[in-house]
């Protein structure tokens, strides 16, 4: 049988959720980068483009999940290299709520910025 | 039956020069991943100055797009990101046990790749700057 060389513990939640949403960031954030660099120079964006992108809804919510997506899956990779590094015990504990802290502040901004972006607010 | 595997502190640096294919390839996508994550952050609080306004918005991506440092960073971004993508699917293999054999030539493959991606990119990225 082969050896495991992952960092991350087999069998939980967290490890499943890190490969599905790894997954999805590859598809996604390759269209991102082809559709904002390639189809759309990032030197033309206007907010009216920007706003003709994301009123689309499901543009919309295409980017609502790539943010949570990236969100989590940076996060808990950040997290996991600390852990492999040694973090154990209270500071484990009040480096993994900073980080909670971290993406639910990110995530919530970026949605609300999605919504201004679409005119929805 | 499986069995454990000695791999020492690999989180030691200091050992870089023993790191075969594979210690490099969990390195450049660790490093990779610190950046592409404080990228998220720094991209979302610059998209929120389309909160303050469309004018904010379009001048201040425009105004950005303006300067050449932003056109290199723009490159480089591009270079971390295709090679955890690459690197990324990789993984996804030998977590799946595919492949693992050769898991030192898809590290290479994927270095090779995001060389010829990046380098292939670079006209497009640079299209409109001066120094």
């Amino acid at each position: 049988m082969a050896e495991r060389y992952s960092s991350f513990a087999p069998g939980g939640t967290t490890w499943l959720l890190q490969r599905i949403t790894a997954a999805f960031l590859v598809i996604v954030l390759a269209f991102h980068f082809f559709l904002l660099h390639f189809v759309n120079h990032a030197a033309d964006v206007t907010f009216a483009g920007t706003q003709a992108r994301m009123e689309n809804v499901g543009y919309f919510l295409t980017m609502v999940l790539f943010l949570i997506a990236g969100t989590f899956h940076g996060v808990n990779g950040v997290y996991n290299a600390l852990v492999n590094q040694g973090l154990k015990g209270t500071q484990k504990k009040v480096v993994l709520a900073v980080l909670v802290i971290a993406s639910v502040a990110l995530i919530v901004q970026g949605i609300y910025v999605a919504l201004v972006m679409a005119g929805w607010t | 039956m499986s069995q454990s595997y000695n791999r020492g502190l690999i989180e030691d640096f200091g050992r870089w020069k023993e790191f075969s294919a594979g210690m490099w390839a969990w390195i450049f996508h660790k490093f990779t991943g610190w950046m592409l994550i404080g990228y998220l952050f720094t991209h979302i609080a610059v998209l929120s100055s389309a909160i303050t306004g469309p004018e904010a918005y379009t001048n201040t991506i425009q105004g950005l797009e303006s300067l050449f440092i932003i056109r290199v960073l723009e490159v480089g971004l591009l270079a971390v990101a295709v090679f955890h993508i690459l690197n990324g699917l990789r993984l996804l293999m030998v977590d799946l046990g595919v492949g693992l054999e050769a898991q030192d030539k898809s590290f290479y493959a994927s270095l090779v790749l995001t060389a010829i991606i990046t380098i292939a990119s670079v006209p497009t990225f640079m299209d409109g700057v001066t120094l």
